[in-house]
């Protein structure tokens, strides 16, 4: 087909004005901060300088970035763990059956995750629904201390970060062509056999987009640890946030942006050479 | 007389509340090429995923060797299939396509990659092994998934509507292909399709279904020429099917009129329908013919024109080179040997 001569350009360019706009130019804005000063009351002052880098270097604040790195991965992975197989069977279910999972797994968009968050504290707590049911199934004698710590933090990023996973394995099941599945068998392969050279081959672009859609999010989600780390577990976006808003320090706060995102897509420059992922999934980078 | 390879016995098949057969029992030979033929949803594929392990029979019983192997799973038969739609491995090449079930086995290297060049020398795809298989066109893709599944040197090769989806000149080659092949390799195959002329022309044996029901086996020419039952001489070729009765012993009663006939065996005056052929019918002067009639509908169809006659009882289709214009009179002529007698079947 050949290209129209003109009249192309003026077709996107509502769509080029909008990523200059909402896009590009704060992100260019945040990265001038980064090298802007702050004032000491409010506002910054626009001298060149590389203070606040230098200041990330502090292992206070390298801490930060280990920690969020560590959580990110640690949710991811169970991420994998859970969602996968909850896509794979989703897609094997009868078509009715597959509907209203499919609701179930929407319903909670549908309710403001702050609010819902708030919900796992109610779980949680000291005296919380948990403890309760772990009680009098007697489990456990004490209450268990879940609520502002680690596995809080982690069951928060698992809930909010879940149904991309799992819709993301589900698409590329759904789309299966389960004769594939049949002739392997037929080939000589046992049903576990079958499943890691065709089922697990053939979904891993779902999986592997979904880790995508898990990771970098859960690199910078700051609110659940928030909510349910208290203030004892410090992530790099709760840091950010404090900065910007609190501690009004501007600059600081985009040089902390700006180390997050080439950290992040340094990982997943990485990932994406590791897993030669030309096949990830409604992620359109190619 | 040829060894028996599978029997299938009394086989019926449920899904849901559907019974999908009921009651097959067939015997499958060595090196025989076996097709089952019927209209769609007739059990066919039924019988297929049972031999091949996919389903298991509700009921009945699958000997392979005279052994009962319907709870074997698939992998462990020596059987394997060509499907429908090929289900070839998009991430592999043909070579490795072809050396999955070898691969498997854990085969040696070598001898793996000799064995898939001589199949892909089989298929007429030579040095095609490094090739993406989602680049051939479909004709050769088929061929990848025959390779793929005669490399594993199985005793019996299964085929669903291997060519369904195919166009109509690359379908008629590898129609006299797949025959080639399977005399070469020398095992049994039982095909499956919906098209009685591909049945007709590949096949040893035809096996007609209807609604999970063996309505015929025999030869291609036997269920061409005597088709047991109305089912079978409508899906087969075009017919003439007329309600007539069985006078005696080689003569039949159908319009009003007796004819000599070759068939016997019936009771006397037994209620049953005649198959006459178009292309067994034949033109003549009215005063020739006992049934006559007048020209209706006359088509040009390459070789021979087909005529419709309408005469006081019904209409005939003649496939025949003469021509007859419409509106002239004519009489149909046809011997003895032309008339075929069915026993009359209930509704189906």
């Amino acid at each position: 087909m050949r290209r129209p001569k003109n009249g192309g350009v003026w077709m996107i360019l509502p769509l080029y004005l909008f990523t200059i706009v909402f896009v590009a130019g704060p992100l260019l804005y945040v990265l001038a901060l980064s090298f802007a000063k702050a004032n000491d009351g409010y506002g910054v002052t626009w001298a060149f300088n590389l203070e606040n880098y230098k200041r990330i270097l502090d292992p206070v604040y390298q801490n930060t970035f280990k920690q969020s790195f560590q959580l990110a991965l640690t949710s991811t992975v169970l991420n994998c763990l859970i969602g996968y197989p909850f896509g794979y069977f989703m897609a094997r279910l009868p078509e009715k059956k597959k509907k209203h999972a499919m609701i179930g797994l929407m319903l909670p968009f549908w309710v403001n995750s702050l609010i819902r968050l708030y919900g796992w504290i109610i779980i949680l707590q000291k005296k919380g629904l948990l403890n309760h049911l772990l009680k009098s199934l007697h489990l456990i004698d004490k209450p268990l201390k879940i609520l502002y710590s680690y596995p809080a933090v982690v069951i928060g990023m698992l809930y909010v970060l879940f149904p991309f996973m799992a819709l993301s394995v589900y698409s590329s099941a759904e789309k299966l062509d389960w004769s594939l599945v049949e002739a392997a068998r037929d080939l000589g392969a046992s049903k576990t056999k079958a499943f890691w050279t065709v089922t697990f081959r053939l979904t891993l672009p779902g999986l592997l987009s979904g880790v995508i859609l898990t990771f970098i999010p859960s690199m910078g989600l700051f609110f659940i640890a928030d909510i349910l780390g208290g203030n004892k577990i410090v992530l790099v976006g709760s840091l950010i946030q404090e900065q910007m808003t609190r501690g009004s320090n501007w600059p600081f706060a985009a040089a902390l942006a700006v180390v997050l995102l080439i950290l992040t897509t340094l990982m997943i420059m990485l990932y994406r050479k590791i897993t030669n992922a030309k096949q990830l999934e409604g992620v359109g980078w190619e | 007389m040829k060894n028996k390879l599978i029997e299938l016995k009394d086989l019926t098949k449920n899904f849901d509340d559907q019974q999908v057969l009921r009651g097959i029992n067939l015997d499958i030979y060595e090196n025989e090429f076996l097709t089952l033929l019927g209209p769609s949803g007739c059990g066919k594929t039924t019988t297929l995923r049972i031999i091949a392990g996919f389903d298991e029979p509700s009921s009945g019983q699958v000997l392979f060797n005279g052994i009962e192997i319907s709870k074997v799973p698939p992998y462990k038969r020596e059987i394997n299939t060509v499907f429908q739609k090929y289900a070839l491995f998009p991430y592999l090449n043909v070579a490795d396509n072809i050396a999955f079930g070898l691969n498997l086995k854990k085969m040696d290297k070598s001898v793996i990659a000799q064995k898939v060049s001589r199949m892909l020398k089989m298929v007429g795809l030579e040095g095609f092994e490094k090739r993406d298989v989602t680049l051939l066109s479909g004709g050769q893709q088929q061929r990848v998934a025959i390779a793929r599944a005669l490399v594993n040197e199985p005793k019996v090769l299964l085929l669903d509507e291997p060519l369904g989806a195919l166009d109509a000149k690359i379908r008629k080659q590898m129609q006299t292909e797949l025959k080639k092949i399977q005399r070469e390799v020398g095992i049994t195959f039982i095909y499956v399709t919906h098209d009685q002329e591909e049945a007709l022309s590949m096949s040893d044996a035809v096996v007609v279904m209807n609604n999970g029901e063996i309505q015929q086996i025999g030869s291609p020419t036997d269920i061409y020429n005597e088709p047991e039952n109305r089912f079978v001489a409508d899906f087969i070729g075009e017919s003439n099917i007329i309600e007539g009765h069985m006078i005696k012993d080689f003569l039949v009663e159908f319009d009003g009129y007796t004819f000599e006939c070759v068939d016997k065996g019936f009771p006397e005056n037994e209620e049953i329908e005649v198959v006459l052929r178009p292309e067994d019918l034949d033109i003549v002067e009215p005063d020739k013919a006992q049934i006559t009639g007048v020209v209706k509908n006359v088509t040009f169809k390459g070789v021979h024109y087909e005529i419709i006659v309408e005469t006081e009882s019904r209409t005939y289709m003649v496939h025949t080179t003469d021509y007859a214009e419409v509106g002239r009179k004519v009489g149909l002529s046809f011997g003895p040997e032309d008339i075929h007698v069915m026993w009359k079947m209930g509704a189906y």
